[in-house]
């Protein structure tokens, strides 16, 4: 009894109550987006609004259960997880479900499907967690390195076949779990600089970048020159720089799909289609800015309520948070995420077993980047790329996972005074 | 915990940081930046024109002569059309298969969520049919416009009429005007379009990104609704309008009368004139262009836009003048021996008549060109020989005062001012000092460079039944429900010619239908004073002209008429001008003790021929018949103007030898 009443006591009410307001708010702004005049009431279980309701209510079934759990079996059921998540993964690209170009859902007959990507999330999450948790194994080595990296990038290439480059870009924030046990920071920085070149070299003539370049190192050498180890480091660093910026162009043209670049095209400014690709960007744009700092008020959204965003209860969700409650509306939005981020960080360090701080920053990272996806795509920032809004975008696969994952850090740090696992 | 603990610190580091810089973002485009606010009004609002009713015009007494008549347009919105029985349809609209296809087609290429025009103003009848079974076809519907329409025909060249704006008119308009409006482009309607235009109203409608409209923005608050346009009272009378232009049917020339008390134009003929129903409706293009290409001109404003020499109806005015400056009295004698002559030259009265001794009150009603040549030498002598140019210029005031020379400033568009030469024209002709009296003694008896448009004559007539002053003759007596009257209107212009001087005029006048010239034009009981004019036109017959009013006393008409060279004055003009004048006075026409009736002016046609070289076809345009008839070659005679239009437009114009390209034209019957 005294272990059940204090189980209660451990978890996190905090981060459960994060949790709950932006269900909250999701299930409110998806009445906003696919509000239908024949069926007002947000409890109308014909409509979008009226489903998320009973999403919702089950997640808290689904989160409750998690937390009843034992959290041994977590661990231990971890490589199971990811290999039924794996086989769905598969069976999906045989037998799945296609919907909008992607063949990401398995049939579960009733209207209802699964979406196995979603499961992935927290699978992965979880056996990268056991494995680098292992006592012989450390991220600095190439070989556990390389074995982590598998983990991650199995069910991320089979995602990719689907394909869903939303999901798949997710599993690429994992690198932040790695760092955060030992990966080398350079591992970031020429992420960074790739990134940055990549973009770079799009929009400006190379041989300003390469000048620029060349400037910037050698200001570096003239400053820290006498280091032999980092001279020669830069050196190196700045040829392959130089190397990679002559072969953004033919990777850009030869290896990405045309629809992936013209989205990209857009977003960068080389083109400007507002009639046809850039369209349901433009159209956010003008949703989210329209709101102006107090927004429209609910329910009020003409960009929302005349459907001039497509999937507006979906990925473009932040279109009617931003166009009905304005400026506050993102702030508040935003503002609860990062509070829920940091949270979990701080859950993650406080936790005195590995297992449970490495699945702490999978947790992190997953959510992280899901948010910055979907906002940065909403508001012009990064191309269209099909990625739900943690716990606020409609949709049962998407909020199950969330919750799945995250009350499974819940259970964990419920857990971190009892026995030391692992 | 491990040695990376310090790590937690960057990866809080680089979400914050990330999530700031897309609240930044969002700081710009959602309080910085706000035209998207805009971006998304643009998106669901639209300003949806409430067309107002155009005002009707109704005549002195109330007769409707335009009125708005409702047709339908069949419109469809292509996404919304379902399975129908086309063949039904087709049918009820009165179009085959492949017409509704091609309809179908055109409004599907203009937009599949859009309304467009299926079928444009289909009969009240069709309409009617269609409506009933409008739930059979879905995607389709019909929408109320308006027409204009003239329940008699009659007074085109008043009413003017209505056409879509042009780009030249938008731009003046500084916006009113978007394509697709109407507006008045000639006529009262052009003249008053600010008024029978309306208010526009706006409702601001909410579609959706499929253009379906969604009801209306903000509850209507910025809506304003349409204010239909005033109605206009216009002074014409109709019974005498339409008998007017009956008697002036195969004809070419113009009637203007006005009430004198008012300056009310109670008449307003051009002739030949067409149908204004033609110029209405889906056959409007058509139409136009065949009354364009009609070598009649039928546009052409005669009453105001014609320029005819006033010849011996110029007398009374001239009689006036000379008493008021003194130079005779009503007693003064001139002995006619059949000329004038005035230093070389020699003017003959009309026919080579011999008057004997005449004082004014003769002079007039038997129009001796002699008198008034003296008149006019007297008045421009009076200071010597020398100073002939002075006096001249003195006499040219005189005359403008009566209106000749300028525009009245009618309610109409594209009035002209005739012509009265000032000193320094003939100074040009001649040198100066180059011209005499005798060189320009035409001008006494209104012949020469005078030119004036049937309305400024019948100005004249209408001072003198004044005894001195005219108001300001206009075609719109009052304006809107509350009949307001311009004040300009209400204003007496004075001509300067002091009342006494006008009755012994107005007696010759008043002779010359008694047992004068137009004798035979006497109405039996009613006292009318005229004057014939038979004015003389190069190379051609002379133009009928006759102006008067009547009764003597309380005069309620002031009249002019003119029939292109059609011959005398007494002839034509004046036995118009008397039926005009009794059919208003009395209502009815009597039986003339001359035997005239007006049956016989009906049916008579005096078109003047026409031949057109083919130089000069171009050239044809809304200017004067004259310049068309200058250059004819030969003479054919018409039937009717409604054949020519039709003909001319139909028949390809024979080539004969000359390379002259000869209208088609019926032969006249030769029996005058």
């Amino acid at each position: 009894m005294n272990n059940q009443r204090s189980f209660f006591l451990n978890v996190d009410w905090v981060t459960v109550l994060i949790y709950l307001s932006l269900c909250v708010i999701g299930w409110f702004n998806i009445h906003a987006a696919v509000f239908d005049e024949n069926h007002p009431s947000i409890l109308d279980m014909d409509t979008e609004y009226g489903k998320q309701f009973i999403f919702i209510v089950s997640a808290l079934v689904i989160g409750t259960v998690i937390l009843l759990l034992e959290s041994r079996f977590l661990s231990a059921l971890a490589p199971i997880f990811y290999i039924v998540t794996v086989l769905l993964l598969i069976l999906v690209l045989v037998a799945g479900h296609n919907v909008g170009g992607n063949q990401a859902w398995i049939d579960m007959g009733g209207g209802f499907r699964l979406q196995p990507s979603e499961f992935a999330k927290f699978a992965t999450c979880l056996l990268l967690a056991r494995y680098l948790s292992a006592t012989n194994v450390k991220v600095t080595d190439p070989k556990s390195f390389l074995i982590a990296g598998g983990i991650i990038l199995l069910p991320m290439m089979l995602i990719k076949l689907q394909p869903d480059d939303g999901s798949t870009l997710v599993f690429c924030s994992l690198i932040f779990v790695l760092y955060r046990e030992g990966l080398s920071a350079y591992f970031l920085i020429v992420i960074g600089l790739l990134a940055t070149l990549f973009i770079s070299s799009l929009l400006v003539n190379v041989w300003f970048i390469i000048i620029a370049l060349v400037a910037v190192a050698g200001l570096l050498l003239f400053m820290f020159g006498r280091n032999r180890k980092f001279a020669t480091g830069l050196t190196i660093a700045l040829v392959l720089s130089v190397g990679f910026i002559f072969c953004v162009k033919p990777l850009y043209y030869h290896v990405l799909k045309p629809h992936q670049r013209v989205r990209i095209d857009e977003v960068l400014g080389l083109t400007k289609d507002l009639r046809g690709v850039g369209y349901n960007q433009n159209q956010s744009k003008i949703a989210i800015g329209s709101g102006r700092v107090w927004g429209k008020g609910y329910l009020q959204g003409t960009q929302t309520k005349y459907s001039f965003v497509p999937a507006q209860s979906t990925d473009f969700i932040f279109c009617t948070i931003g166009e009905e409650w304005g400026f506050a509306g993102s702030v508040t939005v935003l503002g609860l995420y990062l509070f829920l981020l940091l949270r979990i960080i701080l859950i993650a360090e406080r936790q005195r077993a590995p297992f449970s701080r490495i699945y702490g920053y999978g947790v992190a990272s997953i959510i992280f980047c899901h948010v910055v996806i979907n906002i940065a795509m909403a508001i012009g920032y990064m191309p269209v790329i099909g990625i739900p809004l943690p716990f606020i975008s409609y949709g049962g696969s998407s909020l199950w996972s969330f919750t799945v994952l995250l009350f499974i850090l819940l259970k964990l740090d419920s857990n971190r005074m009892g026995i030391n696992h692992a | 915990m491990n040695n990376f603990f310090e790590r937690r610190y960057v990866i809080a580091g680089i979400f914050i940081a990330l999530i700031l810089v897309l609240l930044g973002r969002l700081f710009y485009i959602q309080v910085v930046d706000d035209r998207y606010f805009l971006y998304a009004q643009n998106n669901v609002m639209r300003r949806n024109i409430q067309y107002p009713a155009r005002g009707p015009i109704l005549d002195r007494y109330g007769k409707i002569m335009v009125e708005n008549e409702p047709v339908y347009d069949i419109t469809v919105v292509p996404k919304q059309v379902k399975a129908f029985d086309t063949v039904e349809f087709c049918k009820l609209l009165g179009i085959d298969r492949e017409g509704f296809d091609k309809r179908m087609a055109k409004a599907r290429v203009y937009s599949p969520y859009r309304t467009s025009i299926f079928e444009k103003q289909v009969s009240a009848q069709q309409y009617a049919s269609f409506q009933e079974r409008l739930s059979e076809f879905p995607g389709f519907d019909t929408q109320k416009r308006s027409l204009r329409s003239y329940p008699d025909s009659a007074a085109s060249q008043f009413l003017g009429y209505i056409g879509e704006v042009t780009d030249a008119i938008i731009k003046r308009s500084g916006g009113y005007y978007s394509p697709g409006d109407y507006v008045g482009i000639s006529g009262v309607e052009k003249s008053y379009e600010s008024i029978l235009r309306g208010q526009r109203g706006v409702r601001n409608l909410i579609y959706d990104s499929h253009n379906t409209p969604k009801g209306s923005y903000a509850n209507g608050a910025y809506d304003t609704a349409a204010v239909a346009g005033e109605r206009l009272i216009s002074s014409l009378d109709m019974k005498i309008q339409k008998l007017g232009e009956k008697l002036m049917q195969n004809k070419v020339g113009g009637i203007v009368a006005i009430e004198p008390s008012t300056g009310e134009i109670l008449c307003y003929v051009s002739s030949p004139t067409y149908n204004p129903n033609l110029l209405v409706g889906r056959e409007r293009g058509n139409n136009a262009a065949k009354l364009y290409k009609d070598p009649y001109k039928p546009f052409f404003t005669r009453p105001v836009q014609a320029y005819y020499p006033p010849g011996s109806s110029f007398k009374p005015l001239s009689a006036l003048i000379a008493m008021q400056e003194g130079v005779i009295t009503p007693q003064t004698i001139y002995h006619c021996s059949g000329y004038y002559q005035s230093g070389n030259r020699r003017i003959k009265c009309f026919h080579g008549e011999v008057h004997g001794d005449v004082n004014l009150a003769s002079a007039v009603a038997h129009s001796c060109n002699g008198y008034f040549d003296m008149v006019f030498e007297k008045l421009i002598n009076r200071q010597g020989a020398r100073n002939t140019d002075t006096a001249f210029n003195y006499w040219r005031n005189n005359v403008a005062k009566f209106g000749l020379g300028s525009k009245l400033g009618l309610d109409m568009p594209n009035e002209n001012r005739g012509n009265l030469p000032k000193a320094a024209y003939y100074d040009k002709v001649y040198g100066k000092g180059g011209w005499r009296s005798s060189t320009v003694i035409s001008l006494g008896i209104g012949q020469g460079e005078l030119l004036a448009t049937p309305l400024q004559l019948a100005n004249i007539e209408a001072t003198i039944a004044n005894h001195g002053y005219y108001y300001k003759p206009h075609l719109i007596k009052a304006i809107g429900d509350k009949q307001v009257i311009r004040k300009e209107y209400t204003l007496r212009n004075y001509v300067g010619v002091d009342s006494q001087y006008f009755e012994p005029v107005i007696n010759g006048m008043q002779n010359v239908v008694e047992y004068g010239t137009a004798s035979s034009s006497k109405i039996p009981g009613i006292i009318m004073c005229g004057k014939t004019g038979t004015a003389e036109v190069k190379n051609k017959n002379d133009n009928s002209v006759f102006v008067a009013f009547a009764p003597r006393d309380n005069p309620k008409i002031a009249i002019a008429v003119v029939v292109e060279n059609s011959g005398q004055g007494a002839t034509w003009a004046a036995p118009i001008a008397s039926f005009i004048v009794e059919q208003y006075l009395r209502g009815s026409i009597s039986k003339r003790p001359s035997g005239i009736f007006p049956e016989y002016y009906i049916n008579k046609n005096l078109l003047p021929e026409i031949v057109v070289k083919p130089a000069d076809k171009a050239k044809i345009k809304a200017d004067s018949l004259k310049k068309v008839t200058a250059d004819s070659l030969r003479k054919r005679k018409a039937d009717s103007v409604k054949q020519i239009g039709l003909k001319s437009a139909q028949n390809k114009p024979a080539k004969n030898a000359g390379n002259v390209l000869t209208a088609m034209l019926p032969k006249r019957k030769e029996n005058e």
